[in-house]
């Protein structure tokens, strides 16, 4: 079998569909008006709570 | 070896009867929702254990492919966080495919497409319901239902044309400026969707 034609020109710089699509639904988000921009950008915060562990021990958690 | 034979045949026969009834969701029938093809076969096989439940009698059976076309497609229309349109009857859809604005009729191929950023529009009767998405997949069943799936979808009203000609302007910028593929991709990724959501905007 041929290899695929025409790889779209963001895989072939090495990104994936889910950061294609996630870059496109977040350039649209920017451009909304006002009251539906902050909506959406609420919408899609995220919270990280990251903690390193030694000894078998969680230390202090850091939130993002 | 004659004995082998007929088991390996019932073997066959079994598998691909088993695998036939697994296939394509839109050929099961529309009441039964057990797999009565897999009951039968396991109970020649095995007859003294139960079947187990396959997950097809777990599911509402999808409408069953009709003999005649039906006169209006199905959409269903969902993005991660709302399901926009759910089993909405409607004349006609035009999806934004790479490979260009598709327009959906009762009776389509079935037909799995990749959306670009781009204008979906709804066509019920007289009305036509716009919404710019940003990116997704369509698939359409031989039933005519249309099954349209994006990360975000917004109505026209709802766009800044001031945002979008900012934007414009930045990427454009930025793809004159890019050194490594990962930027001249995301410039150009940057590009696309300012320009369709311009075009969008005026068209």
């Amino acid at each position: 079998m041929a290899s695929n034609a025409a790889v779209p020109f963001w895989r072939a710089a090495g990104m994936t569909y889910i950061t294609y699509s996630n870059i496109c639904a977040n350039l649209v988000r920017n451009c909304l008006k006002e009251p539906y921009k902050t909506e959406a950008l609420a919408r899609e915060k995220v919270h990280f709570s990251i903690s390193k562990w030694t000894d078998g021990k969680p230390e202090k958690p850091n939130d993002v | 070896m004659f004995r082998q034979a007929s088991r390996l045949l019932a073997r066959t026969t079994t598998a691909t009867t088993w695998r036939r009834s697994r296939a394509f969701s839109t050929d099961l029938p529309a009441t039964p929702t057990e797999d009565s093809t897999f009951i039968e076969s396991w109970k020649k096989v095995i007859p003294n254990m139960d079947p187990p439940k396959t997950p097809s009698s777990f599911m509402t059976p999808r409408p069953a492919t009709p003999s005649s076309i039906p006169s209006k497609i199905t959409v269903n229309f969902v993005l991660p966080y709302a399901s926009e349109l759910s089993t909405k009857e409607v004349d006609m859809v035009i999806v934004p495919a790479t490979t260009g604005q598709m327009g959906v009729l009762p009776g389509h191929v079935p037909t799995i497409a990749e959306l670009k950023p781009g204008i979906l529009s709804v066509h019920e009767g007289n009305d036509v319901t716009k919404y710019f998405l940003s990116s997704g997949f369509a698939f359409i069943h031989a039933n005519s239902v249309a099954d349209i799936i994006a990360v975000e979808a917004v109505p026209l009203d709802c766009v800044d044309p001031a945002l979008v000609q900012k934007g414009l302007a930045e990427f454009t910028q930025r793809l004159g400026t890019a050194t490594s593929d990962l930027e001249k991709a995301e410039a150009q990724i940057g590009v696309d969707v300012h320009s369709a959501l311009n075009s969008a905007l005026t068209g």
